[in-house]
């Protein structure tokens, strides 16, 4: 049987105090604070983060298959796991699909990944999860929901931090959130209605048929990772389910991050997993239109798959106040900003693909004659001038410094005028590259201040999301 | 490898009024320069036997010398579109003495212009060059103001230290400036204006900002033993060197972003034919490419103006001031009389040409005693330089 071998999460750095919202529209506020992606990231930059965050100190050629999913990816048409997996610099000899259109759709995938495993199709799958739902301008959702990504790396037993023991599906066909495939925001019913039959009957119909082909009681739950709407729905269900709330049930992060979509549960059942020990029982219960649940066991591998990836916990911590609700209207693009200077070079299909190496995966180049490294790759070395003798090497994933810099008050969009760009220096070889830096105060900008790598969406242009990097201040 | 020196003269000179000619276009521009120039040089267009024409933005898609040739309707001859940054008028400049120096024509005409400000923004936009993502915010006031922070860093000063600097250098253009009919800003300023400036790209204020301009500029060359069949006071090319870098500073290993050597490099190349050996000394004034004031501060050194780190000490004395000992930029620079692009190296070239021959503009600015002058641009991300040295006397130095 297929387990979780490492998880990993990302949380935006932005969040939006939930009293400021309501104080724009002198509505109540729920109280808390809220995770807002930054106007450069989307599903699969988000996604593309929590897939590194799960790899990290792992072999990245090892995965043989990539799962996205998500209810908002940027793309309609255009499979968004193949640029996941390519930011993540996977093989491309992979498996890649994606998986949308439903809360749920990060358990399908989860599922999908633990029959891959069991198959023998694939002895390594990442699933990611990532969404970026949005709420109508003073509706409850537009303070509950959050954005985030988990990611999940399933594989054989053997190897697996958490052992899947059991799952139970139903599917319930039922209106009570959707979205037309032209609108932004998510519809709904009435919430009395949609909770009780809805919501609270069939994950209670789904969790009570799992304990019982278990064979287990309510009370052999260590942690049970309840998707819910709301916390006051979340405490319904673990009543009426027979869990503790104190002690069983694990927290919603509605205070901290909010409502993420379908990567919720996978991004809750990660939180758990971070503090979880050998031989404890989780269960985890994912709705939308039916109802996902597993049983997971953790095995005494849980402390080896404890690297140095952040996960949920460190991605809470680091955050920074999103000072007000303009700016996340204009972050969603519900309110346009003043476009910075246009640009002049728009993406083109072939471009794109030619440079994908050193584009997307980040890839530099490594003169195999004197070891310089260069980025973007260079077919003729730079120092000695080696002609096609190199091999690609991977920067996305080494730490750098700003070597330079300046703050641009020219070229950047209304709602963050001032640009920061950076001459980093990679500790690697010193290597360089000109990457704007985000999630950061400008202000803050030193020379010699350590940066990471970040996937972006860098502009819209020829009717294609444009994709680079970015620095970024250490999270 | 042949020197350059005392083979090519100019003859001619011309240069539109800069600014932001709403009321011109790009072929008014052209006709504007050119037929100053043929004045000047006392020629008839007839008498051009090939042109190189400079012009980096306009149209965005080449369309070779068709703004040259039309406005100006020249025919039958051979010409040259060159597009190479920001010395791109000293390219045009640069080839048309190599076709006088082989020995193939007699007369040629050289001619930059730009017309930015019919692009709707100020600045010259964003990505520009080569990949649709690696330069997607990048700006000239970006690039260069990183510059200016590695300089800071490297010698030490503190934010407030190095922009008191590069402030002076922006009210010494700005006084040159003035007394400059053809300027596009004709303001005097302050110190505390400089300095309490909006930011545009830190640590460059509005003020470290040269225009953003329209203008043309333009040169008739003979063979230096025809020169004075048109004039008593030729000027003549001593030396012309121009050196790219191989990579954008921003992706050079190891870069220092203060050592740029296509800067070094064009300057050992232009002093070398000249026969400079110890430029503070020997050269008498110097139109350097101040794109951005931070810009000049560096040149002062890497053209061997000043000692390494120390030209704060000789813009504190006053040194490239008109009066000073060597005076930088009299014209006003980039910063003041303008940069429309294409038009720049030939512009600071015709500053040195009148200089030279004692005919600037305005007597309050006319230097005395001047001998060798050069001219310098330096552009790209930044990635190119170019120097040209000139002089009135054949065999000096």
């Amino acid at each position: 049987m297929a387990g979780i071998i490492s998880y990993g999460a990302y949380i935006p750095l932005w969040r939006l105090a939930r009293d400021t919202i309501a104080g724009a529209w002198g509505s109540a506020s729920i109280g808390g604070e809220r995770s807002v992606a930054n106007n450069d990231e989307d599903t699969v930059t988000m996604a593309s983060e929590a897939a590194i965050d799960c790899l990290a100190g792992l072999e990245r050629e090892k995965v043989d298959a990539l799962y996205f999913a998500s209810t908002t990816s940027p793309y309609k048409e255009k499979e968004c796991s193949t640029l996941v997996a390519t930011a993540a610099d996977l093989r491309t000899e992979i498996i890649t699909a994606d998986f949308g259109n439903s809360l749920r759709a990060a358990t399908a995938a989860f599922r999908a990944a633990l029959d891959a495993v069991a198959s023998g199709s694939a002895s390594q799958v990442l699933v990611t999860a990532s969404d970026c739902r949005i709420g109508y301008p003073r509706s409850n959702y537009e303070q509950t929901f959050g954005d985030a990504a988990a990611a999940l790396l399933i594989g054989n037993t053997a190897k697996s931090a958490v052992m899947v023991e059991g799952s139970y599906s139903l599917s319930n066909e039922l209106y009570d959130v959707w979205r037309l495939d032209k609108d932004i925001y998510v519809q709904s019913w009435e919430d009395r209605f949609i909770i009780e039959h809805g919501y609270t009957e069939n994950m209670e119909r789904a969790v009570s048929a799992l304990m019982r082909k278990q064979a287990l009681s309510i009370q052999d739950i260590t942690k049970a990772v309840l998707y819910a709407p709301t916390a006051r729905a979340q405490q319904g269900l673990a009543r009426r389910l027979g869990l503790d709330v104190k002690t069983q049930l694990q927290d919603l992060l509605i205070d901290n991050v909010g409502i993420t979509g379908c990567a919720h549960a996978l991004l809750m059942l990660v939180a758990v997993l971070e503090q979880a020990k050998a031989g404890d029982k989780i269960l985890v219960a994912s709705y939308g239109s039916g109802c996902d649940a597993f049983l997971l066991r953790v095995t005494e591998k849980i402390e080896e798959s404890r690297r140095d990836g952040r996960g949920v916990n460190g991605y809470l911590n680091s955050r920074r106040p999103l000072s007000d609700y303009a700016r996340y209207l204009s972050y969603r693009g519900l309110l346009e900003p003043q476009p910075g200077e246009p640009f002049r070079l728009f993406p083109a299909a072939t471009t794109s693909w030619r440079e994908r190496n050193w584009a997307i995966r980040m890839h530099g180049s490594k003169c195999n004659n004197c070891g310089t490294v260069t980025f973007p790759v260079e077919r003729v070395c730079y120092n000695c001038r080696s002609k096609d003798d190199f091999e690609e090497v991977r920067l996305s994933d080494k730490k750098a410094r700003v070597f330079t810099y300046t703050l641009d008050n020219l070229a950047g969009r209304s709602d963050d005028p001032t640009v920061p760009q950076i001459g980093v220096e990679f500790d690697f070889r010193n290597a360089r590259a000109y990457l704007l830096m985000t999630d950061c105060a400008p202000n803050e900008v030193k020379v010699d201040m350590p940066v990471e790598m970040t996937f972006r969406r860098l502009y819209e242009g020829a009717g294609m999301y444009n994709y680079f990097w970015k620095s970024r201040p250490i999270r | 490898m042949e020197s350059i020196k005392d083979k090519v003269a100019i003859v001619g000179m011309g240069c539109t009024r800069f600014g932001e000619r709403w009321d011109a276009g790009l072929d008014d521009l052209v006709i504007e320069a050119a037929y100053e120039t043929y004045e000047d040089a006392g020629i008839d267009p007839g008498d051009i036997q090939a042109c190189w024409y400079g012009s980096v933005t306009q149209p965005v898609v080449g369309i070779g010398c068709t703004h040259l040739a039309g406005p100006l309707k020249l025919h039958g001859i051979p010409m040259t579109r060159v597009e190479n940054w920001c010395i791109t008028g000293h390219e045009a400049l640069r080839n048309a003495c190599f076709g006088i120096a082989c020995g193939m024509y007699d007369l040629v005409l050289a001619l930059g212009v730009e017309k930015l400000k019919d692009t709707g923004f100020p600045g010259l936009g964003t990505g520009r060059g080569m990949s649709t993502v690696l330069e997607a915010r990048r700006t000239a006031p970006g690039s260069f103001g990183m510059i200016a922070t590695r300089y800071f860093h490297t010698y030490g000063l503190s934010p407030e230290e190095g922009k008191r600097a590069i402030a002076k250098i922006a009210v010494k253009n700005h006084y040159n400036g003035s007394l400059c009919p053809k300027s596009h800003f004709r303001n005097r300023i302050t110190l505390e204006q400089v300095l309490n400036a909006p930011i545009i790209a830190w640590p460059l204020g509005l003020f470290d900002c040269c225009g953003n301009s329209d203008g043309s500029a333009a040169a008739i060359l003979v063979p230096a033993n025809q020169a004075r069949k048109y004039r008593d006071d030729p000027v003549y090319i001593k030396g012309i060197g121009a050196a790219h870098a191989a990579l954008l500073p921003q992706n050079r290993p190891g870069f220092d972003w203060l050592h740029f050597e296509e800067v070094m490099n064009a300057s050992r190349q232009a002093y070398e034919q000249a026969g400079v050996k110890n430029p503070r000394k020997q050269i008498d004034l110097a139109e350097v490419h101040d794109c951005f004031t931070s810009t000049e501060l560096l040149l002062y050194e890497l053209l061997g103006f000043s000692p390494e780190g120390r030209a704060r000490e000789d813009i504190d004395s006053g040194f490239f001031e008109l009066g000073g000992g060597l005076p930088v930029n009299s014209d006003g620079g980039l910063k003041c009389f303008g940069h429309p692009v294409g038009a720049s190296g030939l512009r600071m070239t015709y500053e040195v040409y009148k200089q030279l021959q004692g005919k600037a503009e305005s007597p309050e600015r006319q230097l005395r005693d001047v001998r060798l002058g050069i001219s310098q641009t330096f552009g790209g991300p930044p990635q190119v330089s170019a120097v040209a040295v000139l002089g009135k006397e054949l065999g000096y130095p």
